[in-house]
């Protein structure tokens, strides 16, 4: 099916079941620890071995030599399979550096050699004894010196790196207000709480993978390239996953370690990256230095808005997008924005939760908040001032539904933004309070995805697709969109993800998968529904599932009983039209923080968040406040303290363990509040849906932000948002 | 991790010769330090005492009115023991303010004393390390230092103890007990306990080779306000930017210990003089000749605030 008019009512709309409140079909399984994850596979047929990854202690250079006699010797060691010994590998399309094989070594912690040992005791312990001479090379490894020598990237995901629009210098110097700033965005880590893991087990030529994966079909073709390989041969399961946040998206290097290992060995082995190696073994979110000028009339209307950023990777890398969101954001008749990329031999940089607009708006809406106060304007007045219902780049492109300014109306009146008084006047105990706003926005991103959907004799509705459940509640949505195709309970649906034998879904990522993956169920629904009134005899156009019945005029037949003997299947694709070009397609927020900042120790605490988003129709009211609840979870973090910590001498990040990269506790969350405005976008999809898990993270970071500055006087612009940027600019402790 | 063996000692005595009579041996208590540290190979003892079966779990009043706590009482029992909440808030306080209610239940009291730095260049078997391995040098000097200290340091070493409960030990005056391989008893003032980077910074302690800690008593408590404010970026479950434990009379004389800026908890006999006169005398005597990096220099300011706020709070 492809999606190429605006949807029309169709069986969604009747909502019985989609937009319900329902609780998550897999939430037993996960909290009596039945539901496998990849390392937890277990056939007691089988006899595994364990392998354990070894990684570059240099940042970038070339492998002189490896010493393994000691490792191969040590008890219980099967193999000791070498990036020299395997030789040269493919490299994955959508792997920036390499993931194993060859002499060179790219960034640190990259992987050089798995032992592979009857525990994972034994392959730990001997890994250790492998000795390694290295032929080291200097490197560039900070962003700010490499900044000079940054160029002009490709086109990322078909947007080109620069985009102007009238007169920007002209209309920025002959602003009545104007401001000209410099923000940073520290590197960033998923620290998703399952490691990357894999279990692989060889059938001859044939091979088969439990992985944790994002992307099924991603991974697999990758897999495939990499280990010079037929696709077809390789069979990959990734039912169930701990978080990935983008650093599944991308096949890793447990995979690859685990197909070698189990080659090596003619055992299935299992290969988890150990968490040390997590931070510079696989990706991370690249940090960021982006300048921003704005120009307004003294009446607050924007007449310049430019935005610059600069972000490093290693080459043949792409940037951090973080200037896309200000192209669509705000009205403004000159503008200008532009990304520069720099060469750093730091590990690779790539998606992380939000990609592009959480840094982006991380500066943005800092911006925002300091031309109102210039303006002399409230935060929100001022954003309401410049809304835009127009791509602003090319005014003939609408948004296809766009209510940033009821967000922002409704938090206002739900946060009490009213009460917010000037800046470092709001004092409680050895508490400074303040109350910051930032608008919310992240594209709306749509993927081609398949989905087959079968009807037993039993009435039983079973889909399978290859789509993931990263944590998100793709298997519960996925059945209430078959439940109410279908008319059945959704207790009537089995739902199968994860599986390389599926058809190939949108899979997990840029929040694109619950309105992606929902609707090629949709369209393998509408499939099965034909089938099933072919069967009938019924005239499909009139046909009315229902109640575990098929209706016709004054006909009815219970569902089972159209199944037959052998059953129905429905399969389609969901395939996209030109809508997303014809129309703008975003998702909106408005997000309010209170914070209190310790008037000693510049300590800040959230105390209260508040989010209103706008993200079309909102398939299950639960389990998309997880998603955002946990996305402003995340912000938190981002403003506050995560930070990879660069060693510019070194070339790596030296904080690789989440005792030192630190993510926020339950000590460090509040009392958080999710409010969904009642909308359908009919432009998105048939499910008149949007994403809505990204939105929950984008401007979050800068609401904080802008809080800190309500309640000390304290601009910072270099996140995050230690004390130690604060405290010497606070009042004397009595 | 390597390969180890394991045995259950049967009395102190047995248990410190065998650890004196084996250099891969260590002593194992609750085992939340150690392990991580074996698992990342930067500790690899070949053989593990278990410490845990010998009695040493009780928190008993002394004759002259202290308190004496058995080297294996948990931290959440002593943080939850009735005298110590009454005469030892300090104490309880800097316990509940470390790490996370399940490892509380397993450190023990005198594991914490002899915890390890968490220097993230210690934690990075690719990175030299004075401390990790003797003459390889600092990584931390020069690279990622803002956690690290500022007093006492040395151009071999820059690590932090890191404990809080070792802050208000040291502000408590305790003394630590132990017995040596020979048989022999000490005590050591816990001032004296922890050393100085110097050039060993592998040599944390002065305890001998199989000494063996049995106890760590407390004098008979001195009354006052103790608060303990423990500084850091996130709410709950980080190690302290800077930790300030004080104990504060009505009459504004006290005493003040420091955790976060050095190799031992911090506290000076000149400092405390200084603590009547306010914070900016105090932690001015308390910091004098510091060394920081560019990186933690803010900890001078923080010391000094935070103490601010300790003093203001004693006040109130």
């Amino acid at each position: 099916m492809k999606f190429e008019t605006p949807a029309k009512t169709n069986p969604i709309d009747n909502l019985k079941v989609v937009g319900q409140p329902i609780h998550r079909i897999d939430g037993e399984l996960k909290t009596t620890g039945r539901a496998m994850y990849a390392y937890e596979w277990h056939d007691p047929n089988l006899h595994y071995a364990y392998g354990y990854p070894l990684g570059s202690s240099i940042a970038k250079g070339r492998i002189k030599s490896m010493d393994v006699a000691a490792a191969e010797a040590a008890p219980g060691v099967m193999s000791v399979v070498t990036t020299l010994s395997v030789g040269e590998l493919g490299k994955g399309k959508l792997n920036t550096a390499k993931l194993f094989g060859g002499d060179e070594i790219q960034h640190y912690h990259q992987a050089i050699a798995v032992v592979v040992a009857e525990t994972f005791e034994q392959a730990r312990a001997a890994a250790s004894l492998i000795k390694v001479e290295y032929q080291e090379e200097s490197g560039t490894f900070d962003l700010a010196e490499a900044k000079m020598s940054a160029v002009k990237p490709k086109d990322t995901d078909g947007a080109p790196p620069d985009t102007a629009v009238g007169d920007f210098d002209g209309a920025f110097y002959a602003a009545a207000v104007s401001m000209d700033e410099t923000y940073t965005t520290p590197d960033q880590s998923h620290s998703m709480m399952e490691p990357h893991a894999s279990i692989a087990l060889w059938h001859g030529d044939e091979l088969t993978v439990w992985t944790s994966s994002q992307m099924i079909d991603w991974w697999r073709s990758d897999l495939a390239t990499t280990l010079g390989i037929d696709k077809e041969k390789i069979h990959m399961m990734s039912p169930f996953i701990g978080g990935g946040f983008g650093g599944k998206l991308f096949l890793r290097s447990d995979a690859v370690l685990a197909a070698i290992a189990a080659k090596a060995t003619g055992r299935p082995v299992k290969v988890a990256l150990p968490r040390p190696l997590l931070v510079n073994n696989t990706t991370h979110r690249p940090a960021t230095i982006q300048r921003i000028r704005i120009g307004a009339d003294k009446s607050g209307m924007i007449t310049a808005i430019g935005h610059e950023s600069w972000s490093g990777d290693l080459p043949g890398g792409g940037p951090e997008t973080a200037v896309m969101q200000t192209r669509l954001l705000y009205a403004g008749e000159n503008r200008m924005t532009a990304m520069r990329l720099a060469e750093l031999n730091l590990p690779e940089g790539n998606a992380m939760r939000a990609p592009g607009e959480a840094p982006g708006l991380m500066a943005l809406e800092i911006a925002i908040d300091e031309m109102a106060e210039k303006l002399g304007l409230d935060p929100i007045e001022f954003r309401i001032l410049n809304d835009t219902q127009v791509d602003p780049e090319k005014p003939e492109r609408p948004f296809s539904h766009r209510n940033l300014v009821g967000c922002l109306k409704l938090g206002a009146e739900r946060f009490g933004w009213n009460d917010r008084k000037k800046p470092g006047a709001r004092r409680e105990g050895n508490w400074l309070i303040g109350l910051g706003v930032a608008a919310g926005f992240r594209n709306n991103l749509v993927m081609p995805s398949g989905a087959r959907v079968r009807l037993g004799n039993d009435g039983v509705v079973n889909v399978e697709t290859d789509m993931t459940d990263i944590g998100t509640g793709s298997y519960t949505i996925i059945a209430q969109t078959a439940a109410e195709m279908m008319g059945v309970a959704v207790d009537k649906v089995g739902v199968h993800l994860g599986d390389s034998r599926f058809p190939i879904s949108a899979g997990s990522g840029g929040q694109f998968g619950a309105n992606s993956a929902t609707s090629g169920v949709y369209a393998a629904c509408v499939k099965l529904r034909e089938a099933v009134a072919m069967r009938l005899g019924f005239n499909s156009d009139d046909v009315v599932f229902e109640n575990g019945e098929v209706r016709s005029g004054n006909r009815s037949v219970p569902l089972a009983a159209a199944a037959g003997a052998e059953g129905l299947v429905g399969e389609d694709t969901m395939e996209w039209g030109d809508l997303t070009d014809t129309h703008q397609q975003s998702t909106f927020g408005a997000h309010f923080v209170e914070v209190g900042v310790d008037l000693a120790t510049g300590e800040t605490r959230v105390r209260r968040m508040l989010a209103v988003c706008a993200a079309g129709r909102i398939i299950n009211p639960i389990t998309a406040r997880s998603q955002v609840i946990g996305a402003m979870t995340m912000g938190v973090g981002l403003a506050l303290f995560e930070e990879l910590a660069v060693d510019t001498r070194r070339g790596f990040f030296v904080n690789h363990d989440l005792a030192s990269y630190e993510v926020p506790v339950h000590a460090d969350i509040p009392y958080q509040e999710v409010i969904f405005l009642d909308e359908t976008d009919p432009m998105s999809s048939p499910m008149k849906a949007k994403g809505v898990g990204e939105l929950g993270l984008c401007g979050v970071s800068a609401a904080i932000a802008n809080a800190i500055y309500n309640a000390t006087g304290v601009r910072v612009r270099d996140y995050p948002i230690t004390l130690d940027k604060v405290i010497g600019d606070l009042p004397e402790v009595a | 991790m390597r390969a180890f063996t394991f045995e259950r000692a049967s009395s102190v005595e047995a248990a410190a010769k065998s650890v004196a009579s084996n250099p891969d041996a260590r002593f194992i208590a609750g085992g939340t330090n150690l392990l991580d540290l074996m698992k990342l190979e930067i500790e690899t003892p070949t053989h593990l005492i278990d410490v845990n079966g010998l009695g040493l779990d009780k928190i008993e009043a002394t004759t002259d009115g202290g308190l004496r706590i058995g080297a294996l009482v948990r931290n959440t029992d002593l943080a939850a023991h009735e005298t110590v909440r009454r005469d030892y808030g300090l104490l309880s306080r800097a316990l509940v303010a470390g790490a996370s209610g399940q490892l509380r239940n397993k450190a023990t009291t005198s594991g914490n004393l002899l915890q390890r730095t968490r220097c993230p260049y210690f934690y990075d078997t690719n990175q030299p390390c004075n401390k990790r391995q003797p003459g390889s040098g600092c990584s931390a000097l020069g690279g990622i230092s803002r956690q690290l200290g500022v007093m006492g340091v040395s151009e071999a070493c820059i690590a932090t103890h890191p404990s809080d409960m070792a802050v208000a030990m040291r502000a408590l005056d305790a003394v630590v007990e132990t017995v040596k391989p020979d048989g022999t008893i000490r005590s050591v003032k816990i001032e004296d306990f922890h050393r100085l980077p110097g050039d060993t910074p592998h040599i944390e302690t002065v305890l001998e080779r199989g000494e063996f800690i049995t106890a760590v008593s407390l004098p008979p408590p001195v009354g006052g306000r103790h608060i303990y404010r423990k500084v850091r970026d996130r709410a709950s479950y980080a190690f302290a930017l800077v930790s300030v434990g004080a104990i504060i009379q009505s009459d504004g004389k006290g005493r003040v210990a420091v955790g976060g800026v050095a190799h031992k908890p911090w506290r000076l006999e000149a400092a405390d003089v200084e603590l009547p006169k306010g914070a900016k005398a105090a932690s001015g005597a308390l910091l004098a000749g510091s060394r920081p990096t560019e990186q933690n220099k803010f900890k001078i300011d923080l010391v000094e605030r935070t103490l601010g706020a300790v003093i203001s709070e004693a006040r109130g």
